[in-house]
């Protein structure tokens, strides 16, 4: 190992080309940056500063810089690539589970590929394939989803059987295998050279690079960057772009304004060899064999074999702060379980002589995807890390996203998955984060099954009905850190074990749920809702009306007790947000959104909001307790317990009234469900919860009334056709495109965000539409069941991808949303997507290599659920999230 | 078919027990912090006996090790009664006064051991007064003696156990009115029994040995080692100068016939031992009792047998040799073990275990590849070898099941290896004792903070 890293540091051609960027030869001994003498200054300012010279920090000051920003410093502590960079194994590989991430490491090999020509630096690109194994018939459903998904975008990808895994690597033991996928564009290179590679071109195009530079903190005024502190003095700027790797979230936690970025490091060990005696050709492909947890690559001749233990262990969780990452000490009893399967897949590798092993810490997050994006509380402060290991194979992509993000205010790609503020500063506890990324790790190569839960860190927030519910059998899954009941387990029912639960074929709670849904439909259920996002605005005047009628598309200029059902949308016209509001008062708003908007609307609105002291808003959810009474005896429930007329015409649908429940005064109710169902939500101050649940639950006895949970919720809602925020809608997402130009004010008059991209889809017509499928030939008990993300074939060709499916316990079928975009066949160009496009077409969706026949819907079945209800009530009510 | 590992694990836990010496104050002012001890059985019942105590009129702890042959009641017996004589031995000639003035008036008795003894290991309750009134008769004799003379540790020693040997075959002579008694005391005196006893009192560790178990000190060099010092001479063939003294005992003509096949008289392993009177009286003796005793002893073959070239006993002796050692910081420990574990494994071998084991896995060096040429293959040896020894550690809380773990099932690399332990814990009871013997082990942890 010490050899490639020396030769990077020798490498200094392309070093005099730049006279900006200075190494400092007589230190690089030293630990200490202060008492070196600097030739170069820090400039007095910047428009844009960095902090970190790995692979994330070099990537992102590339591509601002060829986005045309020019007045950019990069500061690196120590060395460039002298962190996790240097050390990390350097494999570029697509075979990734989220489309986003997939759709980085793709551009991140093509950007690779052309940098050794662009910058002259060797990069030790080699384009060697990677073939995946799967020891069981689970690993390979999985391992075919993914080549299903590749192959829809273009990235060649094949699955082959062990005897083809044979021909294409002579060392490996085929003896266990069920199969295999190979994905012959991935590539392996020198990490560290990539990123000097970035750091050059970057470098000549204007970007100033510094080491031994470190930022002690980021100065903030009035909620913006205005500069850093560094130990050779300040540098005022207005973006900041934190790529500190594992030292990201001590560096977000510096400053006066802490910046949260729940990341924390564990060891990572990966062992390397002398040659083989027969040194292994250079274009052999990278091993992955998740079952036994290891990855093995080409190594100059010998190999390079690390894997992810069962048993991580996690570091720096009292902070650390040191220059560069020194070669921690290794752990052979700690390595043993990884040489063992190493030895099992190569029993030959036993004669071959260790040079050594390296120990190279890794950041992870909580919910294993990458943090990137802006600050919720601090502008220009922006934010790269957290990679789990996959740092090459995302930084370039990553690299882009963010440098768009920053020039142009949003990425061109939907990257909310690892958007910064999917997180609060409750994930931002080094406590839960050494929990969860002891269990995040391992999962790395654990199977990714639908429906699966974190089991770390769990029971942080929660409703005050927790308890009551626990004990009635609720299982229980987590969002934004609040749990959330899936579904109750009935007295004497026993579930799987959680391991032997996981299936992507028909799960155990089938019938469970079933009834759960029956009950909705037939009589009159309570879910606790309490996690959903809850804001209150209001105004001295009508500001807060003024305000929101542009910051939302629908208008809210309505009676007072009326809700209305809105996208916050940006300029683009994209959902940023899908809520319901209420108006209060003349003056008052009350407004409902996902559980994980909480960060992401609070920002979006203090944002854009006027600095106005006389218009306020304030976060409610944990002042409140929701309860959803779904059902067509909601009515009869609730009426018996507040004595007052909830008849249709007293009560009609879309209403807000504030009334009392049992002893409880003041209980805000909702004619709405979010099911699509009749029914009520309660929303409750929360000390009154348990009473009024108690109420709820004594009188709703003689009308059979049971406890559900959010699995039932997403069965009614998918197969009325509602779409939801997060999954089905995206910034990327209109309401032209799902068929919501009903929430839309276009015809009033009045300006709001997103307007004008609105008017000219209204007249273009839009490039995908939202669908709803019917599984045709899908047997539901032997058939894989389908999650999201599958590809969606319209007469053979693909034509888009799934976002969220549930068995239709109505329809006795499966049914998947999705959106349906239309390619030009012979120039592959996006072309407007009509209803007869929509209609004319046989549809097939794949799940995992395998197409089921499907029948397309743009509109809901209506007469289908319920005689009482008319057409456009459905389409009033058309609104749903998870 | 194979025994699971719970299986395993049960079987050899039966037996184990560990005393941890109480703290006051949080610290603990005595040289020993606690012991473990356990038993494997081979003989069917076992012949083997433990015993532990803390002296409570003197200061000190005594520990002992007791191995049977010719059945177990001599063991059991003296595994009930040593303590008691050498307490006794040890006591000021005041106490001594006092205990019996309390005896005479019938008041309560001071305690004089507090026993630490695991549920199986059992007091004959039939026999308690036949032994406390010979223990009497000891005590008595020694107010009636009084030396005046600050009792010596190792003197008490010698005379306990050559008192406690002598009233074995007395009350064998004697005999009870009770049947039962009758029969116990016979099969006391007719059976024997090895001792080997560690009375550790401050710095000051004396070791009492009879017969062939042992005593060895774990010691810790500076550089953590570990290695074993003997605190005990065996009692057998294989010690020249216990042979040596066998033939200064007896007549030259006789000289031939001491010793055959490594056995005294050709018959006995150890050359010291309680009871054993088949060894001690003579022949016309021996004819009297046995004639005159229950018909269960005269149907018995061995009881009638008489030595062979039995010319002048006594034979054999109960008399110890005692070994004092001061303790030294680097001492750590103090394994007593019957022979059934000397004969698997080295003293160094349980030097090192023992020490590993009490130190906890992670001072195990962690290994470093540096320089050296090693291959996947024999890193991977290595590496199973060592997660082998740290599982094994991780299902013990007890040194000696740690400790009988590794006699019953290494392997010839020194480790523990499931199978070979399955298959020597599944003999059947018939053949058990043909591969291993009974093993009994207390493992004394001292403590050194005090030393």
């Amino acid at each position: 190992a010490v050899g490639m890293f020396l030769r990077l540091l020798s490498d200094v051609r392309w070093r005099a080309a730049n006279p900006k960027w200075r190494r400092m030869t007589c230190c690089r001994r030293s630990t200490s940056s202060t008492a070196e003498p600097h030739p170069i200054s820090l400039p007095a300012q910047a428009q844009v500063v960095i902090c970190g010279g790995g692979i994330m920090g070099t990537s992102v000051a590339y591509h601002l810089s060829k986005l045309g920003w020019k007045d950019i410093v990069l500061l690196e502590q120590g060395r460039l690539a002298a962190g996790t960079t240097r050390f990390c194994a350097g494999i570029v590989s697509a075979a990734r589970h989220v489309s986003i991430e997939l759709k980085m490491a793709d551009y991140s090999n093509k950007l690779y590929q052309q940098l050794e020509q662009e910058t002259g630096i060797q990069t030790g690109y080699m384009k060697t394939g990677s073939i995946s194994l799967a020891q069981t018939q689970d690993r390979l459903i999985s391992l075919r989803r993914i080549a299903s998904s590749l192959n829809v975008m273009g990235i060649p990808c094949e699955i082959i059987t062990p005897k083809q895994v044979a021909q294409l690597h002579p060392l490996i033991n085929i003896h266990d295998l069920v199969g295999a996928m190979y994905v012959p564009e991935d590539a392996l290179v020198s990490s560290a050279n990539v990123s000097l590679a970035l750091a050059t071109a970057a470098s000549r195009n204007g970007v100033q690079i510094h080491e031994r530079t470190s930022v002690s903190h980021v100065l903030v005024q009035k909620g913006r960057v205005t500069g850093v502190e560094t130990d050779r003095g300040q540098i005022r700027c207005q973006y900041f772009v934190n790529c500190a790797g594992q030292w990201a979230y001590e560096l977000g936690h510096s400053g006066d304004e802490p910046v949260s970025i729940p990341l924390h490091a564990c060891e990572h060990f990966y062992l390397l060899t002398h040659p083989l005696k027969e040194p292994l050709a250079s274009s052999i492909p990278t091993i992955v064999d998740p079952d036994g947890r290891i990855y093995i690559r080409n190594w100059q001749g010998g190999i390079l074999s690390g894997g992810f233990e069962k048993n991580p262990k996690p570091l720096f969780t009292e902070g650390r702060n040191q220059l560069e990452i020194q070669n921690l000490q290794e752990d052979w009893d700690h390595f043993e379980p990884l040489l063992s399967a190493l030895l099992r897949r190569m029993p030959d590798l036993e004669a071959l002589q260790i040079m050594q092993l390296v120990n190279c810490p890794e950041s992870f997050t909580p919910d294993m995807r990458c943090i990137m994006g802006e600050s919720p509380t601090v502008r220009g402060y922006f934010v790269l890390a957290g990679m789990n290991s996959a740092g090459i194979s995302y930084g370039g992509g990553a690299g882009k996203y963010l440098a768009e993000w920053m020039v142009n205010g949003y990425p061109s790609e939907n990257v909310w998955p690892l958007d910064l503020k999917r997180f609060g500063t409750l994930q931002s506890s080094r406590t839960f984060l050494r929990h969860r990324v002891m269990e995040v790790m391992p999962l790395m190569c654990d199977l990714k099954v639908p429906r699966w839960d974190f089991q770390t860190g769990r029971q942080l927030r929660t409703s005050p009905l927790y308890d009551r519910l626990d004990a009635q059998g609720a299982r229980w899954m987590e969002k934004h850190g609040f749990e959330r009941v899936k579904y109750f387990v009935p007295p004497g029912k026993d579930l799987l074990d959680l391991d032997q639960s996981k299936t992507f074929y028909k799960p155990d709670w089938f019938d469970i749920v079933g009834s759960e849904v029956k009950c909705c439909k037939e009589a009159v259920c309570v879910i606790d809702m309490s996690s959903f996002t809850k804001f209150e605005i209001s105004s001295t005047g009508d500001q807060a009306l003024e305000s929101l009628q542009y910051l939302f598309s629908n208008d809210l200029d309505v009676p007072v007790g009326h809700v209305v059902h809105t996208g916050m949308l940006n300029e683009k016209g994209g959902y940023e947000n899908d809520c319901s509001i209420a108006r209060l008062s003349k003056r008052s708003f009350f407004m409902i959104s996902p559980t994980d908007q909480q960060v992401h609307c609070w920002a979006w609105l203090k944002n854009r909001l006027p600095n106005d002291s006389n218009l306020t808003m304030e976060d409610v959810t944990w002042k409140y307790t929701a309860l959803n009474l779904i059902g067509p005896r909601a009515v009869d429930v609730l009426s018996e317990l507040s004595y007052a007329p909830i008849t249709p015409e007293h009560f009609p649908s879309l209403f807000c009234k504030e009334m009392s429940v049992g002893y409880a005064n003041g209980i805000r109710v909702m004619s709405i469900t979010h099911t699509g169902e009749p029914g009520f939500m309660l929303y409750i101050p929360i000390e009154y919860a348990l009473h009024v649940y108690n109420e709820v639950m004594n009188m709703g006895q003689k009308y059979g009334i049971r406890n559900a949970g959010y699995y039932a919720l997403r069965s009614l809602r998918i197969e009325k056709f509602f779409a939801f925020w997060g999954q089905d809608l995206d910034a990327f997402t209109t309401p032209m495109e799902c068929g919501r130009e009903f929430q839309v004010k276009l015809e009033k008059g009045m300006q709001f965000v997103g307007q004008e991209a609105l008017l000219e889809q209204k007249q273009n017509g839009v490039y995908k539409r939202f669908t709803m499928f019917i599984l045709e030939d899908h047997d539901t008990d032997m058939d894989l069941w389908p999650w999201w993300g599958e590809p969606i074939f319209r007469n053979g060709r693909y034509v888009g991808k799934t976002t969220s499916s549930a068995y239709s316990y109505t329809l006795e079928r499966h049914v998947c949303l999705g959106f349906v975009q239309h390619f030009d066949e012979k120039t592959g160009e996006e072309l407007v997507v009509t209803t007869d496009f929509i209609n004319q077409g046989e549809y097939e969706i794949e799940i995992a290599g395998q197409r089921f026949q499907a029948k397309a819907k743009l509109y809901p079945f209506s007469s289908l659920f319920t005689h009482r209800r008319r057409k456009d009530e459905v389409e009033l009510s058309g609104y749903q999230r998870e | 078919f194979y025994l699971t590992p719970p299986q395993v694990n049960s079987i050899l836990k039966a037996n184990e027990y560990s005393f941890k010496v109480p703290e006051f104050d949080g610290k603990n002012v005595s040289s020993v912090l606690g012991f473990d001890s356990n038993q494997l059985p081979a003989n069917a019942p076992i012949e083997d006996r433990r015993s532990a105590a803390t002296c409570l009129q003197t200061r000190g702890m005594l520990l002992g090790v007791f191995d049977g042959h010719a059945g177990c009641a001599c063991a059991q017996a003296v595994s009930e009664r040593l303590f008691y004589y050498i307490a006794v031995s040890l006591l000021p000639h005041e106490t001594l006064l006092e205990i019996e003035n309390a005896v005479e008036s019938g008041r309560a008795l001071l305690p004089i051991l507090q026993w630490h003894k695991h549920p199986n290991d059992y007091f004959s309750k039939e026999a308690s007064k036949l032994y406390f009134n010979s223990l009497r008769t000891y005590w008595q004799e020694l107010i009636d003696l009084n030396s005046g003379e600050t009792t010596d540790v190792k003197e008490a020693l010698i005379n306990a156990f050559k008192r406690l040997d002598s009233d074995i075959s007395l009350e064998a002579q004697v005999g009870d009115p009770n049947s039962f008694l009758n029969y116990l005391v016979l099969r006391v005196a007719f059976s024997g029994a090895t001792a080997c006893v560690a009375h550790v009192d401050g710095v000051d560790l004396h070791v009492a040995n009879t017969g062939d178990s042992r005593a060895m000190l774990g010691v810790q060099e500076e550089d953590g080692s570990w290695s074993a010092v003997n605190l005990s001479h065996d009692h057998n063939a294989q010690n020249e100068h216990e042979v040596e003294r066998v033939k200064m005992e007896h007549p030259k003509s006789e000289e031939k016939s001491l010793v055959k096949q490594d056995r005294l008289l050709g018959l006995l392993m150890p050359f010291r031992a309680f009871g054993d009177v088949k060894f001690k009286w003579s022949i016309e003796l021996q004819k009297r009792v046995v004639e005159s005793g229950p018909d269960q002893l005269n149907d018995n073959e061995y009881t009638k047998f008489i030595p062979p070239n039995y010319h002048t006993p006594p034979y054999l002796t109960a008399e110890p040799e005692v070994i004092h050692h001061k303790l030294r910081p680097q001492d750590k420990f103090l394994v007593l073990a019957t022979d059934g574990l000397w004969e698997t494994m080295h003293r160094q071998d349980v030097a090192r275990i023992v020490g590993e084991y009490l130190t906890g896995v992670h001072h195990q060096q962690p290994i470093a590849v540096g320089g050296y040429k090693v291959t996947l293959g024999q890193m991977h040896g290595l590496l199973t070898e060592r997660r082998a020894r740290i599982s094994s550690v991780f299902e013990d809380q007890n040194a000696a099941t740690h400790l009988i773990r590794h006699a019953v099932g290494n392997n010839e690399f020194g480790t523990v290896d499931h199978e070979r332990l399955s298959k020597m814990l599944s003999l059947p009871e018939e053949l058990a004792r043909m591969y291993r013997d009974d093993i009994t082990i207390i493992v004394v942890q001292f403590n050194s903070h005090v030393i």
